[in-house]
């Protein structure tokens, strides 16, 4: 993230000088810092909740439930994880909450996720393998149905919005199972 | 298509009247669960509100400052040798930066080349199987302290660029 953020940064700037935009990047500059502080509070609110609800849950014991139906699949994926971790109950939940296009649900448990994560982490300021297995899972994408785009296909006149469904669903899988092939290919090659 | 956006509307609610009555029935008490579960909500927020500040200003300045439109250019006469509209190129490019951008493009794609050409299909494609990729990763990361990612930053922007073509693929194949 070090060299991606210099990089962008020195290269707006750089842009911004020779295209004479300097007034442009300076509005931009400024509403980044609102648009950020807006997300914040959004997301205090949403995370906030979200974890309160597995709080319940969590002290319901039902954690225990949702992992033993979950762990032949998650433990095949994250083998290093111990039976009946709290990351694996939040894990599930997140990639539930991704597969139905549940965003507002899925970033907060994607958050607990990956606190729970940590406490597995022997050296903490290093990402584990684990970890990078479960951003990539999310960074690709596997929500099934696309509420959000099919309602603007409606909304803008399309005859047919629902002919998207199958090509997402078909790309969806095909990216997510590259993205992870991609994870396992590199850390064989860093080995 | 109206049952699946039902239930997929009614998932939520269930869900937290499903939590709260078996949190009851397994005498928990829920309301200070709850209120104890959410009280750790602030502090992460606050841990992870620089990460967000950072992001938001790498990627609106980049945009701003006219070198996103640089790039678009250099890179549309690659995708014009395939035969991929320029349309789809934007919204490849915005995609993994920025959620709000990708949805204001993705409208004007459908506005202008018609909501079933080839561009928006593949455009919609594009939006149902990509995800705004650097963004959640300064969440993720930010929220677990991490500063070292070893080789995860390369593995997720090769991996945005082969689903990116196979979401095209997808659509020339099937239309």
């Amino acid at each position: 993230m070090n060299s991606i953020w210099m990089l962008l940064i020195s290269i707006s700037v750089a842009f911004a000088v020779i295209g004479n935009r300097l007034d442009e990047f300076t509005k931009a500059f400024f509403d980044a810092t609102k648009s950020a502080v807006e997300i914040s509070l959004f997301l205090l609110g949403i995370v906030s909740l979200w974890l309160g609800i597995t709080k319940i849950i969590e002290e319901a014991g039902l954690i225990n439930h949702l992992a033993n139906f979950f762990r032949p699949l998650i433990s095949r994926l994250f083998k290093n994880i111990p039976a009946g971790h709290p990351s694996i109950t939040s894990m599930t939940l997140n990639i539930l909450a991704n597969l139905f296009g549940l965003g507002n649900a899925a970033t907060p448990l994607g958050i607990k996720a990956m606190n729970d994560l940590q406490t597995l982490n022997k050296e903490p300021g290093t990402i584990t393998f684990e970890m990078m297995l479960f951003i990539v899972i999310n960074t690709s994408s596997i929500q099934l149905i696309p509420f959000t785009v099919i309602g603007l296909l409606a909304e803008l006149g399309s005859k047919n919005p629902t002919a998207i469904v199958v090509p997402t669903i078909l790309a969806t899988i095909a990216s997510t199972t590259c993205a992870i092939a991609i994870l396992f290919g590199f850390r064989k090659a860093f080995k | 298509m109206k049952t699946i956006a039902y239930l997929s509307s009614i998932i939520i609610p269930l869900f937290i009247l499903f939590a709260v009555i078996y949190g009851a029935v397994k005498k928990v008490r829920v309301y200070d669960s709850f209120v104890g579960g959410a009280k750790e909500g602030p502090a992460i927020i606050l841990r992870i509100f620089p990460y967000i500040l950072a992001i938001f200003v790498a990627i609106k300045t980049f945009q701003a400052s006219g070198a996103f439109d640089y790039a678009r250019r250099i890179l549309g006469g690659v995708t014009a040798l395939f035969r991929v509209p320029v349309e789809v190129l934007s919204i490849s490019l915005i995609k993994p930066l920025s959620g709000s951008a990708s949805m204001g493009i993705f409208t004007d794609i459908v506005k202008t080349t018609g909501p079933d050409s080839f561009a928006s299909m593949a455009a919609a494609v594009i939006m149902g199987s990509a995800e705004t990729t650097f963004y959640v990763l300064a969440i993720y990361l930010g929220a677990a302290g991490i500063k070292k990612t070893k080789y995860l930053i390369p593995v997720c922007i090769i991996a945005d660029a082969v689903g990116i073509v196979i979401a095209i693929l997808t659509v020339k194949l099937l239309f």
